[in-house]
């Protein structure tokens, strides 16, 4: 009796502690300009989707909106294109210089962005990538590999390798087996990285800020960092701007939580 | 070995490595390189806004003259606080969170869910999120504590301490449910049978969390420990949103110095050497905390 109590103290307590202080964002959305600077202010909206058309229309919402779902999808897809073969190929077949190529793999997970980021600015200004949106998919790509290889290979190892063994006798080389007999049966693991290089993509701020200096290329975050009105910090818009930004992440973590729970934890389990 | 089988030895190799190379390429490119390239560059005195002077070999010049200067100095005391601070308590919430989202209930799934939406959410909007309920004006802090008594209100974020206490009290928020996800990693390895024959032992609830779910923990722990410290250490986008380093130097993080340095003074040279230095005290950090790990494995493998 007293274990179920405490029990449902800590899921009150952090469930709480987790989705108030968004819901102040979320209330403050719906509220009108009266309501926000009223002093006390009121607690609960009038009901108005005021501020998110000014938000969308006055403060270029849609076009954050837009280059954050372009540059995420693009980051997901080319980082599986490249991750699913390299992890394949390290899980299952004779790498020569194997360990060089995980220690690389493991150094490059642990970069502050500052150490790379001048160098990054220059090689793409030298490739003409600034202020364009591959300008940023390329060094995502090439920070979320890691992790990306590292759940796909943990996630193949774990597949029995007797078909494969099957399909090799059969002729097959490795990239016919990778596609033929291997990817089917990896989509929970490839949807889980998937998922991960996608939240890290539309939540990155850092190289979208330095690479991305026109408003009509920058992303959400970069927008809702540098929200600025003409006298006065436009709270309402920024709150309206912040819900669109997180509504499609609660989606995919309503949707997708097992997955990202065994994703995060893959690498603590096999460490 | 036939010719035939080396062949297909030769053949298999070669698409091993075709399979690698072009995530390998990209790695390297725009990982390896870029740091390599920071570490040069930290050897020469460059200035963006004095292109005239070009680019002159120093040596060691800006490693000493970040050794003498008060301002990073003060950075990385407020670091250091920062990481410490921060990663004690993230690792006791999520702890307590993994210890409530590993029991069994009704919407489990949905309880999980929910604790995981701060981690989900993008840092600039937490960071402009508790801005906002720490505004002076307009916040919730002021409203739950003051209500309408007005002149009572606080303008949290111009205290020194209070707006380094709100920048953790973010990080916190934003990173305790990836703690809690390692840690629940490391609490379903713990076999049952172990609480069980603890309790035919009479061992009470503390007694079994004290003597059989803390030390068999202890790897997740620290694997959490060591994630925290090299993020913790890594700061940057909520100081740039919520408080630009201030107020004063009070919230002035390496990070952030390093990019003042590099991107609004436009010194290459010696912001490259900052950076640097810090991803050099991250690898130091990491080399230790991954020995501890290793070392607490083999205790753990030990019958």
């Amino acid at each position: 009796m007293k274990r179920r109590m405490l029990l449902g103290l800590g899921i009150f307590l952090s469930v709480g502690l987790s989705l108030l202080p968004f819901l102040w964002f979320v209330l403050t959305s719906f509220k009108s300009q009266a309501d926000i600077e009223s002093i006390p202010p009121t607690w609960w909206p009038s009901g108005n989707l005021g501020f998110y058309r000014t938000a969308l229309f006055d403060h270029r919402l849609f076009d954050y909106a837009f280059n954050s779902l372009v540059v995420a999808g693009s980051t997901t897809i080319l980082a599986l294109l490249l991750a699913i073969p390299a992890a394949y190929a390290l899980a299952r077949l004779t790498v020569p210089g194997k360990r060089g190529v995980l220690a690389v793999l493991l150094c490059v997970s642990m970069f502050p962005q500052m150490a790379i980021a001048g160098p990054i600015w220059r090689l793409l200004d030298s490739m003409g990538g600034l202020n364009h949106r591959w300008g940023v998919v390329l060094p995502y790509v090439a920070l979320t590999l890691p992790l990306a290889i590292w759940i796909l290979a943990s996630f193949f190892k774990e597949l029995p390798p007797e078909l494969e063994d099957a399909a090799r006798i059969d002729g097959c080389g490795p990239w016919s087996t990778l596609f033929r007999i291997t990817l089917p049966l990896a989509t929970p693991g490839i949807f889980t990285a998937a998922i991960l290089i996608l939240i890290y993509a539309w939540n990155e701020f850092f190289f979208a800020l330095l690479i991305l200096t026109q408003p009509e290329q920058q992303t959400l975050p970069v927008g809702i960092a540098l929200f600025q009105g003409e006298f006065t910090m436009p709270w309402g818009e920024l709150a309206a701007a912040s819900v669109v930004a997180t509504l499609p992440l609660i989606v995919v973590v309503l949707l997708c939580q097992r997955w990202i729970v065994s994703g995060l934890s893959a690498g603590a389990v096999k460490g | 070995m036939t010719r035939s089988a080396r062949l297909t030895m030769s053949r298999e190799r070669l698409a091993a490595w075709s399979m690698v190379a072009p995530a390998l390429l990209l790695t390297v490119t725009f990982a390896l390189y870029p740091v390599a390239d920071s570490f040069w560059l930290s050897l020469h005195h460059i200035f963006i806004g004095l292109p005239q002077l070009g680019s002159q070999f120093v040596g060691l010049d800006n490693y000493l003259a970040l050794l003498q200067d008060p301002v990073a100095r003060q950075a990385l005391l407020v670091t250091l606080g920062f990481v410490l601070l921060s990663t004690v308590l993230e690792l006791a919430c999520g702890l307590m969170i993994a210890l409530v989202i590993h029991e069994q209930f009704r919407g489990r799934g949905l309880v999980r869910a929910a604790i995981l939406i701060p981690w989900a959410i993008p840092t600039v909007v937490a960071s402009q999120l508790w801005r906002y309920i720490f505004n002076d004006q307009y916040g919730f802090a002021n409203l739950l504590l003051f209500g309408d008594r007005v002149t009572d209100y606080i303008p949290w974020l111009a205290y020194p301490t209070i707006a380094f206490g709100i920048v953790v009290l973010a990080d916190v928020w934003k990173t305790s449910s990836f703690a809690a996800l390692l840690i629940l990693a490391g609490l379903q390895l713990i076999p049952d049978d172990l609480y069980d024959a603890a309790r035919v032992d009479g061992a009470g609830a503390w007694q079994r969390f004290r003597h059989i779910t803390l030390p068999l923990l202890k790897p997740a722990l620290l694997l959490a420990l060591l994630f925290r410290t090299m993020d913790a250490f890594r700061v940057f986008d909520l100081v740039f949103v919520m408080t630009q380093g201030g107020p004063g130097d009070a919230t002035q993080v390496l990070q952030f110095y390093g990019y003042q340095t590099l991107f609004t003074e436009g010194r290459i040279g010696y912001g490259s050497a900052v950076s640097v230095a810090v991803f050099l005290m991250i690898l130091a950090l990491s080399l230790i905390y991954l020995r501890a790990i290793g070392s607490s494995l083999l205790e753990r493998k030990r019958p």
